[in-house]
C-alpha cells in the first residue's frame, strides 16, 4: 500500500513540475501561555503553554484541483472543542471541473439553499467544522440551472492528528434553477425568480435494543426567491421525517423549518422583515450527539450579530433546534448628505428589532405514551407566549469632518436563562440595557486613535441584582496605518452582587501587519464568555496570560 | 497515518519544485481562483471572470465586522474618483452567512453603495482565497493577477491601497 501511494504521488509529482498552475492557502498559528489567576477563577494548563496551528494549500491547474489541511493542536488553546489532538492532515481532497461539471472526491464544504436541509461548514476559529469527506458532483446543465448531489461521512473530531468521522453516512441532492437566466422568454422579465429544491438522507444503524429506530432518515424541501424592481422576497420550507435521537428524546415526530425574508431597498434607505418557524430540526448524522457535533444542517438565529463586546459576549443568542417561531426587522436609512441633519457626508441611522418564542405544542387527542412515539402537534409560526429572546436596538453613524467621527449606539436585550442558558448566576429572564459611544480621530494620513465607552446595566429584579450585574467597559486604540496598532481595553464588573467579583480585566493588544501578514501580542485578563460567529458559539473559560498570534495568506 | 505524510511531504516538495522553476515572476503572481458566487440579484458569478474591464479590487467584508465596514465607507467617498482616474471597479465580498446574508442589501443600499457585491455564505471564495479574518483587500490586475493584499483596516490604509492601483495603472 504504501509503495502505491508514493508511485502515485511520484507521480503526481511529475506532473506537477511539468504544469503551471496556480498556489493559494494561508496559515494561523495561536500561542497562549496561561497563568493561574484565582480572582477570576482562570487555570494554568500542565503544559502552561497551548499552540493550535493549522494551513491550507489549494492547487488548481487548468481542469485540475486538489488542496489540503494540515491540523496542530499541541494541545489546542482554551475553550477550543476538546476532541482536538494532535498533528496531521484534517482535510485533502482532488477534483476536476470545467463549465459543466465540478467533481470532487475527498473532504468538501457545501450548502443547499439557505441550509436549513443541508451545510457542511468551518470556522477554524471557533472550532467548528462539520466538513464532509466523501463525493461531490456539481452539474450546471444550462444556463441558469445547478444540480448539486453529494455522499460523504461527515467530520466528528481530530484526533491524534486523524480525522473521525461520524457513524452515520448523509447523501443528498439539490436542484436551484434561475429563470431569468435559463429561459430566453424570462430573460428581459421584470420579475426575478429563482426555484430550487432539495433532498437529503443519512443512514446510521440501528443499534438500540429498546428502540425500533428509522436507519434511514430524510429532509426535504423546496424554495423560491423573487425579485420585483426594489422588492425581493425569498422563503424556503422543510421537513424532516421521523428521527428520534438524544436532542428529542427519541420521539417520533416529524419536523419542520421554514424562512422567509422579505425587503424593500433603495439608494439610501433599506429595510427587512424575516421570520423563521423551527421544530424539531436537530439534524445529525450520529443522533446520539449533542452541542455542535455532526450537524447535517444549519439553523440560523434570526437576529444582528453585533461587534462591541459587552453586547456580543455576555448575553448572545443561538438557535433552538428543538422549536422556536422567531420575527426580525432590520431598517437602515442615510439621512442625504448637504441637508441640515445629514452634514457634511450625510448621517446614517439604523435600527432593528428580533424576537423568539417557544412554538405551541398542541396534545390534543395525542397520547405521549402510545406506541406512535408521536408526543405533540405543531404547527408553522404558530408561537406560544414564553418569550426565549428579544432585542431592540439602534445606532447612529455621523462623520462631522475629515477627522472626527462617531457611532452612538443602543441596545435592550432580554434573554431567558431557563432555556437559552448562559448564566449560572440567574434564572428567568435577563434584562440588559447596552450604550455604546464609539469616537473615531484621524491625526493626519497614517496616524488615528478610535475609543469606545460601553456600559451595560441589568434591571433589577425584586430589588436584587441580577446576574453578574453591570458591566463598563473602555478601549483605546491608537493606529498606524498600514503597519501597526496597539490597543488598551479594561471591563470592569462593576455591579457585581458579589463584592469579590468586582473585578477588572485589563488586556494590551499590539499588531504589525505588513500585506498579507499578521502578528499580534496580547496580555491581560479575558474575561469568561460566549464567544460567537455567525450564530454558533463556544464558551471560554477567564483566562489571564500571553497570547501570540499569526496569520498569513499566500 | 505514516502513509499520509510520506503522501503530504511529496505533496508538498512537488509544489516547491514547481514553485521555484524558471517562471518565477510569473508563479510569484497569485491567479483569481474560480468559485461559482451569486451577487445580490442572484445572479451567477464567475470569480475568475468578473466581466469588468481594468482593475479590480476585491474587499472581503461582513456585516457584523465594523473596521471591513469603516474601509469601505472610507473608499466609498473616494470611489467615483477613483474610478474616472483608475477604471477601478470594486468588489465588495459578503462572507456573511445564511444568518446575516439578508441583511446585506439593507446595508448596501441603505449606505448607497455602488459596488459590485458579491454573497459567500458558506466561505467557499474565502477559503480559495487564503483569507484568515475580514477585513482582507485585495488588488487585481486586469488579467486577473493577484498584484497586492492587505489584511486589516486602519485608517490611512486606503491611501497606501490608492498608491498601489496608480501604480497599476502606471500613473
Amino acid at each position: 500500500m504504501n509503495k502505491l501511494l508514493l508511485a502515485a504521488s511520484g507521480l503526481f509529482i511529475t506532473f506537477l513540475s511539468f504544469a503551471q498552475g496556480s498556489l493559494t492557502g494561508n496559515i494561523e498559528s495561536t500561542f497562549q501561555y496561561l497563568n493561574a489567576d484565582s480572582i477570576i477563577d482562570a487555570k494554568q494548563p500542565a503544559e502552561k503553554g497551548l499552540i493550535n496551528s493549522y494551513m491550507n494549500v489549494f492547487y488548481t491547474q487548468g481542469n485540475f484541483k486538489a488542496g489540503m489541511r494540515l491540523e496542530s493542536y499541541l494541545p489546542r488553546i482554551q475553550g477550543y472543542p476538546n476532541r482536538f489532538d494532535g498533528t496531521g492532515i484534517g482535510m485533502r481532497y482532488i477534483g476536476y471541473t470545467n463549465g459543466f461539471v465540478d467533481v470532487t472526491l475527498g473532504s468538501f464544504y457545501e450548502q443547499f439553499g439557505t441550509g436549513l436541509a443541508f451545510r457542511a461548514y468551518e470556522d477554524r476559529a471557533l472550532g467548528y467544522d462539520n466538513m464532509m469527506d466523501g463525493a461531490r458532483i456539481i452539474v450546471r446543465p444550462t444556463s441558469g440551472l445547478v444540480i448539486k448531489g453529494v455522499y460523504a461521512y461527515q467530520r466528528l473530531s481530530f484526533q491524534g492528528g486523524n480525522i473521525i468521522h461520524g457513524d452515520g453516512i448523509v447523501r443528498g441532492i439539490d436542484g436551484e434553477f434561475h429563470l431569468n437566466e435559463g429561459l430566453k422568454k424570462m430573460k428581459d422579465f421584470p420579475l426575478d425568480v429563482v426555484l430550487g429544491a432539495s433532498f437529503v438522507s443519512k443512514y446510521q444503524e440501528d443499534n438500540n435494543p429498546d428502540l425500533i429506530l428509522p436507519q434511514n432518515v430524510g429532509t426535504y424541501g423546496g424554495r423560491m426567491k423573487l425579485r420585483y424592481k426594489n422588492f425581493y422576497g425569498d422563503i424556503e420550507y422543510v421537513q424532516k421525517e421521523q428521527d428520534p435521537s438524544s436532542d428529542n428524546n427519541y420521539i417520533y415526530n416529524y419536523g419542520h423549518a421554514s424562512v422567509f425574508n422579505v425587503s424593500y431597498t433603495r439608494k439610501g434607505l433599506g429595510i427587512l422583515v424575516s421570520g423563521k418557524s423551527v421544530d424539531n430540526m436537530s439534524y445529525r448524522s450520529d443522533r446520539t450527539k449533542d452541542l455542535q457535533d455532526v450537524f447535517v444542517n444549519y439553523l440560523p438565529s434570526l437576529n444582528k450579530t453585533h461587534t462591541y463586546n459587552l453586547v456580543a459576549t455576555l448575553y448572545p443568542y443561538a438557535t433552538q433546534p428543538l422549536g422556536e417561531v422567531a420575527y426580525q426587522t432590520d431598517v437602515l436609512y442615510t439621512i442625504k448628505k448637504g441637508t441640515k441633519l445629514g452634514g457634511k457626508y450625510g448621517t446614517t441611522i439604523g435600527g432593528n428589532f428580533s424576537t423568539t418564542y417557544q412554538p405551541t405544542h398542541s396534545t390534543n387527542g395525542i397520547n405521549p405514551l402510545d406506541s406512535t412515539g408521536v408526543t405533540y402537534v405543531c404547527r408553522p409560526f404558530q408561537a406560544s407566549d414564553s418569550m426565549y429572546w428579544q432585542d431592540i436596538n439602534f445606532n447612529i453613524t455621523k462623520k462631522f469632518n475629515k477627522k472626527f467621527s462617531t457611532i452612538l449606539s443602543f441596545y435592550s436585550i432580554k434573554i431567558n436563562n431557563d432555556v437559552v442558558k448562559i448564566s449560572n448566576d440567574a434564572s428567568g429572564i435577563i434584562h440588559a440595557n447596552i450604550g455604546v459611544a464609539e469616537f473615531a480621530y484621524k491625526f493626519n494620513s497614517k496616524h488615528s486613535l478610535r475609543t469606545e465607552i460601553q456600559g451595560l446595566f441589568v434591571e433589577k429584579e425584586a430589588g436584587a441584582i441580577k446576574d453578574k450585574g453591570n458591566w463598563a467597559t473602555l478601549l483605546v486604540e491608537y493606529s498606524i496605518s498600514p503597519g501597526w496598532f496597539f490597543s488598551f481595553m479594561n471591563q470592569y464588573n462593576y455591579g457585581n452582587p458579589d463584592v469579590a467579583k468586582r473585578v477588572n480585566y485589563p488586556i494590551l493588544t499590539c499588531g504589525y501587519i505588513r500585506d498579507a501578514t499578521r502578528f499580534t501580542v496580547s496580555y491581560g485578563r479575558q474575561r469568561a464568555g460566549l464567544f460567537c460567529v455567525g450564530g454558533v458559539c463556544r464558551f471560554v473559560p477567564a483566562s489571564n496570560g500571553l497570547t501570540l498570534s499569526f496569520t498569513q495568506s499566500f | 497515518m505514516k502513509t499520509l505524510f510520506t503522501l503530504a511531504f511529496v505533496f508538498f516538495s512537488g509544489i516547491s519544485a514547481f514553485s521555484q522553476d524558471t517562471h518565477a515572476t510569473e508563479s510569484q503572481l497569485k491567479q483569481l481562483p474560480s468559485v461559482n458566487l451569486k451577487d445580490m440579484n442572484g445572479k451567477s458569478v464567475n470569480t475568475a471572470a468578473i466581466g469588468v474591464d481594468g482593475p479590480i479590487i476585491i474587499s472581503f467584508w461582513a456585516t457584523w465586522c465594523a473596521p471591513c465596514k469603516k474601509e469601505l465607507n472610507t473608499i466609498h467617498e473616494l470611489y467615483e474618483d477613483w474610478q474616472a482616474e483608475t477604471g477601478v471597479t470594486l468588489v465588495a465580498v459578503s462572507i456573511d452567512d445564511e444568518k446575516t446574508k439578508s441583511q446585506v442589501p439593507v446595508y448596501v443600499n441603505g449606505k448607497a453603495w455602488d459596488y459590485m457585491v458579491l454573497m459567500d455564505p458558506n466561505g467557499d471564495f474565502k477559503r480559495a482565497m487564503g483569507v484568515n479574518n475580514v477585513p482582507h483587500t485585495f488588488l487585481v490586475d486586469k488579467d486577473g493577477n493577484i498584484v497586492y493584499s492587505h489584511n486589516n483596516y486602519a485608517p490611512g490604509d486606503e491611501e497606501k491601497l490608492y498608491k498601489e492601483l496608480l501604480h497599476l495603472s502606471g500613473k
